[in-house]
């Protein structure tokens, strides 16, 4: 092991040009996803904002009794799909209008807004075909008069929502597929380079195993080092972003883990496919 | 005497080019120094490889120290090939590391025990005259003590036998005499030697037993020098 270390980092000692070519290649591969991946999640968080605003509204008929809606809203609450439910006065009903539509504030009278409970759904549950199925539930309650939650707006988000996704999973694949092609063909040069040394160590009788080792060592600490090289360059893109146009969320400290051990093993798995072509022929003519 | 290696009735046969190697048999002794000589493309380097299980045969087996082409299973082959020691004309020596690098190597990637090694290598530099060249990079050395080199890290792990392809072809004359004398004081020691050469004064002068092959056929197997004056 310790012989199998040495060989790995004299390879970057000996030729350094091409191992630090190696790794920002890989680098630079592992970026174009981990850029892709900063989008995704940005559109991600930005679709979940919106879709925090789903949200059912079942208006009261006059004259229920307290009794009645709080039973309904402990029922409705208990809901799986439901995260919280509140009640909305005729009082407070109104003042909210006044707010929000300031400019048409004389207009309300207290008498034109209804009392409602407001429905939040949670997170998976904002469906079209969830929403609809809890607004027809609540409607079924003889004091409600009426139940609004705005199809065609909801529909139209979880469309968007599902095309984000499918796109998402769709590039991601293909961009996870050019990273491993271009860092499979870097670590093959590397393996190439040292193709004398392999042939050498075959003929004096060294194992699969022990030959192996050192590349594998090699390619490791490169995919790791781009990765994090790859991390580190996505950070920069973020700020600038953040600085310069919008504010954007980074990866949590776990994703930027995983991108990294990504990056090592993705350097493992062409290494460990370069050399063992390289293991079947050995005895190379003169 | 107990034999080293034997080859029974060994074809080899490439999809490609065709048939390399046809029904060759013979055997080798304990600490023997054979032959192999031929036109280029007779077979030589073929019948080397089978010998050092860089190929496998066609048909027929081919025997060393025990090792049987019908029973060895691919994860043995290193087992064998430390008990080997292979050369070759261009003398495949790790341009980038010294002298005693190279050698060392041999012993490192066997696993041999660290603080062994640097005696080892001391010992087996002496053993092929090259001693003061320890620090040295092989391409401040001239082509025979290259070859010395590679002879020394062949002998690294003891072998039994040493396989040579063609080691003075790249030599001049006053090279190739004193890598022969080498070949033949480590032979003295109980390493058989097997050598393929072009060159039958050489084979002449040393009154040794000899292999012809031509065209992948063994065509003499005995020690009459008389019969390649007539090739000269």
């Amino acid at each position: 092991m310790r012989l199998a270390m040495r060989e790995a980092l004299l390879a970057f000692r000996r030729a350094p040009l091409l191992s630090a070519l190696g790794i920002t290649t890989i680098a630079f591969s592992l970026f174009a996803f981990g850029l892709f991946g900063l989008v995704t999640i940005n559109i991600r968080d930005a679709l979940r904002a919106v879709e925090d605003r789903v949200e059912l509204r079942a208006f009261l008929v006059d004259g229920t009794t307290e009794d009645a809606l709080a039973t309904a809203m402990g029922d409705i609450g208990a809901f799986p799909e439901v995260r919280e439910v509140g009640y909305v006065s005729s009082d407070s009903a109104l003042v909210r209008s006044r707010e929000e539509l300031a400019e048409f504030s004389d207009v309300f009278d207290a008498s034109v807004l209804p009392a409602s409970i407001e429905v939040r759904l949670r997170e998976g549950q904002r469906d079209p075909v969830t929403v609809q199925a809890v607004a027809d539930r609540i409607a079924t309650y003889p004091f409600i008069d009426d139940v609004r939650f705005g199809l065609e707006w909801v529909t139209k988000l979880y469309a968007v929502r599902t095309a984000a996704v499918y796109t998402g999973i769709g590039l991601g694949i293909v961009f996870a597929l050019v990273a491993v092609i271009i860092i499979g063909s870097t670590i093959r040069m590397a393996v190439l380079a040292r193709a004398r040394e392999i042939e050498i160590m075959r003929l004096v009788g060294a194992t699969n195993g022990f030959v192996r080792l050192p590349f594998l060592i090699e390619g490791t600490l490169k995919g790791m080092l781009g990765g994090v090289l790859a991390v580190g360059m996505a950070y920069l893109a973020h700020t600038a972003v953040s600085r310069m146009l919008f504010e954007t969320v980074f990866f949590t400290p776990a994703q930027v883990g995983i991108g990294i051990a990504a990056g090592a093993a993705l350097g493992f798995l062409g290494s460990l496919l370069s050399v063992g072509r390289h293991l079947r022929a050995v005895w190379r003519d003169a | 005497m107990s034999g080293v290696l034997r080859l029974d009735a060994v074809t080899k046969e490439y999809p490609r080019t065709g048939v390399a190697v046809r029904d060759v048999s013979f055997a080798v002794d304990k600490g023997e120094f054979v032959f192999l000589t031929g036109p280029s493309g007779s077979g030589k380097s073929t019948l080397l490889k089978l010998l050092s299980f860089a190929e496998r045969p066609s048909q027929g087996d081919v025997k060393v120290s025990g090792f049987s082409s019908a029973t060895l299973r691919d994860r043995e082959i290193p087992q064998l090939r430390r008990r080997l020691g292979i050369v070759f004309q261009d003398f495949r020596l790790l341009t980038d590391r010294t002298v005693e690098a190279n050698v060392a190597f041999a012993l490192e990637v066997t696993g041999a025990a660290a603080g062994t090694i640097g005696t080892k290598v001391g010992r087996l530099l002496t053993q092929v005259g090259l001693a003061s060249k320890a620090t040295a990079m092989p391409h401040e050395l001239s082509g025979g003590e290259q070859q010395r080199v590679a002879i020394a890290r062949a002998l690294a792990n003891d072998p039994f036998l040493l396989l040579a392809d063609e080691p003075t072809g790249n030599l001049d004359e006053r090279a190739t005499r004193g890598i022969v004398q080498l070949l033949r004081e480590i032979n003295a020691l109980g390493t058989a030697v097997i050598m393929a050469t072009h060159d039958l004064s050489l084979i002449m002068r040393s009154g040794y037993r000899y292999l012809e092959l031509e065209r992948g056929t063994l065509l003499y197997d005995g020690t009459d020098a008389r019969r390649l004056t007539r090739h000269q």
